[in-house]
């Protein structure tokens, strides 16, 4: 299987004060293409900065991060957030729709940034809505949504450019269980299709339906479980 | 991205907040709605100004007779006779020693009643040769002017002003008719066009002419001693002057002939009459000092103009960065989706400049709506020229360029984790 992502001995150190925060400490880990990884820890574990620089949002102060078989971890701000558009699919705990735009006009925002021509962007858009449930709410806006509805949109918006690699952060923290588990079911299915899936949970039961569990402390990886039951 | 789309993007954000938008614009409104109103009131009294130096005649120097100035507030003057002003000889003077000119003109002016049946008018003769309809540009409406002719025959006839007719004989046509000015009778020969005076009438050489009646020179100095009688509040003065005026014109209009013939005037005035009882105009000079007024006038506007645009400009550049902060998340979650730097620089800056053009266009309704309200209410001619209205929409993107930079550098430059984490 290919690599898709990996880690290289990456850290991150933040000053504060006098001392200095090292959020992520020479962390080595592979993500390879298809593979769900349910990234775990406590708070200040380090699992969030870990994402961030998964996600091309941060720079790991030293260490390598290989994105697609080529060092992103040097590259210039224009350079990542072409990284962030074109290979990553970002679903966050709090939807992060943008308040003032329709369901569809929030799908088309990355195809805008990847400069798709605005007809091929709609017609994207439509597809995407409609294959998460969301054909008959195309033109509401966020706030006339469900919090299942808004994360589906979010979702379809994650999926905008064919990203290599999604990225959820606590994507059922803000839901009820009922909807959280079609959420993640949703999610197991894009996953299922091929789709790389990097999930940031502190709830076991979400950790437990990935390939595999990397648990965080300090900064560092404490241990991995590989679940077979889900494989 | 299109520039279409950013735009559309830009108007529904500023759409989302109509009322603050209007609200923070209204410094770019009133800034450029008052240039363009200040233009357009300053160009038209340009405008009229030159037009009435320009109908005293371009290629005219005007010698006047006033009392000299210290004659005039002594006592005594009031009992003595005055004697003073331009003298027949200063017009031959002039004619045979001043080169460059083509003619001299005398007027001299007596103001009396003049009547016509029980109806009476006060007016003012003016005794004058018949160059002068040509070198004060006054036009015939009917009949003829006065003629050499005329005035070597001394004939009582008169040409009258517009509104010297009108009163005296309403609708019948004057030309035939006899009237009274003073103790002697004229048959009217000819009726000048009106001149009006645009819409501000004061005076000048315009004006008066409606007003007047026209004689020639020969026949009012002999029916007319040199003697003036003048009324003023219950005590009589007594005046001696030959001639009022002289209209001096030059050869030609070119800027240079008129200088030298101002000068020789002047120094020929200054040797016959050296305690100051001529003066001198040359509506040239006028014009010249006219246009140097405006530009004056125009610089010291483009000054307020320049400072309530930065005001206006610091008012959406205030805006603009309280709307960054307010907009930290969205900033964030655009850049997590793979805007660049420059995608939110455009975004933001498209709303500060959609927000000044638009200030800029109401601004400029209102600057050119202004200036029809004071014409119509206060009767004085506006002039919008195209100038302003292209310097106005100019300057007013420029503003939003300007003011809007350092806020969209701003939001720019935030930190996409730390956006991100902003409630």
């Amino acid at each position: 299987m290919t690599v898709v992502a990996q880690l290289q001995d990456a850290s991150r150190v933040y000053p504060m004060g006098n001392t200095i925060v090292r959020a992520l400490d020479g962390v080595d880990l592979a993500f390879e293409r298809g593979s769900y990884t349910a990234i775990m820890g406590a708070s200040g574990s380090g699992k969030s900065t870990m994402l961030n620089i998964l996600g091309c949002l941060d720079r790991p102060s030293t260490g390598k991060y290989m994105l697609g078989g080529r060092d992103v971890s040097d590259l210039e701000d224009d350079e990542l957030s072409r990284e962030r558009n074109q290979r990553l699919g970002f679903v966050f705990q709090a939807y992060n729709l943008i308040p003032h735009l329709t369901v569809l006009e929030n799908i088309e925002v990355p195809m805008e940034y990847g400069d798709v021509p605005p007809h091929e962007a709609r017609e994207r858009s439509i597809a995407l809505a409609t294959r998460m449930g969301l054909a008959d709410r195309l033109d509401h806006r966020p706030n006339e949504l469900s919090g299942g509805q808004q994360q589906r949109v979010a979702i379809a918006r994650s999926l905008a450019n064919d990203p290599v690699i999604l990225l959820a952060d606590e994507p059922t923290g803000n839901l009820d269980s009922k909807t959280g588990k079609e959420i993640l079911a949703l999610l197991d299915e894009l996953n299922a299709a091929g789709r790389t899936l990097i999930i940031v949970t502190h709830d076991p039961k979400v950790g437990a339906r990935a390939h595999r569990t990397v648990h965080m402390r300090d900064g560092r990886i404490l241990r991995i479980d590989e679940n077979g039951a889900s494989a | 991205m299109t520039v279409r789309r950013l735009v559309t993007l830009a108007w529904k954000s500023l759409w989302l907040h109509r009322l603050r938008s209007l609200l923070t614009v209204l410094g770019i409104v009133f800034g450029v709605g008052s240039v363009v109103a200040m233009l357009a009131i300053g160009e038209g009294a340009s405008q009229e100004a030159q037009e009435q130096i320009r109908r005293l005649g371009s290629r005219n120097l005007l010698l006047a007779s006033i009392k000299r100035p210290q004659a005039e507030d002594a006592g005594e003057a009031r009992t003595r006779l005055l004697r003073y002003g331009l003298l027949r000889k200063d017009l031959d003077g002039i004619k045979s020693s001043i080169p460059e000119i083509a003619r001299a003109v005398p007027r001299r002016d007596i103001p009396l009643e003049a009547r016509v049946g029980g109806r009476k008018v006060s007016t003012t003769l003016m005794g004058t040769t018949a160059d002068y309809a040509e070198v004060a540009n006054l036009r015939i409406q009917s009949g003829r002017f006065i003629t050499p002719a005329d005035g070597h025959a001394r004939k009582p006839v008169c040409v009258l002003g517009d509104e010297v007719a009108r009163k005296l004989f309403r609708s019948i046509d004057p030309v035939g008719q006899e009237l009274r000015a003073g103790k002697h009778y004229y048959r009217v020969v000819g009726l000048l066009t009106r001149r009006g005076e645009g819409t501000g009438g004061t005076g000048g050489s315009g004006g008066e002419s409606d007003m007047a009646i026209f004689i020639p020179l020969e026949t009012m100095r002999e029916r007319n001693s040199d003697l003036i009688v003048v009324r003023s509040s219950g005590s009589f003065s007594r005046e001696s002057v030959q001639l009022h005026r002289i209209t001096v014109e030059a050869a030609s209009g070119d800027e240079k002939v008129i200088e030298r013939v101002a000068a020789s005037l002047r120094s020929f005035i200054a040797a016959r009459h050296p305690d100051g009882d001529v003066r001198i105009t040359v509506p040239q000079e006028l014009i010249r000092q006219a246009k140097e007024s405006k530009r004056i006038f125009t610089i010291v506007l483009a000054c307020i103009a320049a400072i309530s645009l930065i005001v206006g400009g610091i008012g959406i550049m205030n805006i603009m960065l309280a709307t960054v902060v307010e907009r930290t998340r969205e900033i964030g979650i655009r850049r997590a989706l793979g805007a660049r730097r420059g995608h939110i620089v455009s975004q933001f800056l498209a709303e500060t400049v959609l927000l000044a053009i638009g200030g800029g266009t109401i601004g400029l309704g209102l600057g050119v709506g202004l200036p029809l309200l004071v014409t119509w209410f206060g009767g004085m001619r506006t002039v919008v020229t195209p100038f302003s209205l292209i310097l106005a929409f100019g300057i007013s993107a420029l503003v939003g360029v300007v003011f809007g930079l350092y806020p969209a550098a701003r939001a720019a430059d935030l930190d996409p984790v730390e956006a991100l984490r902003r409630e």
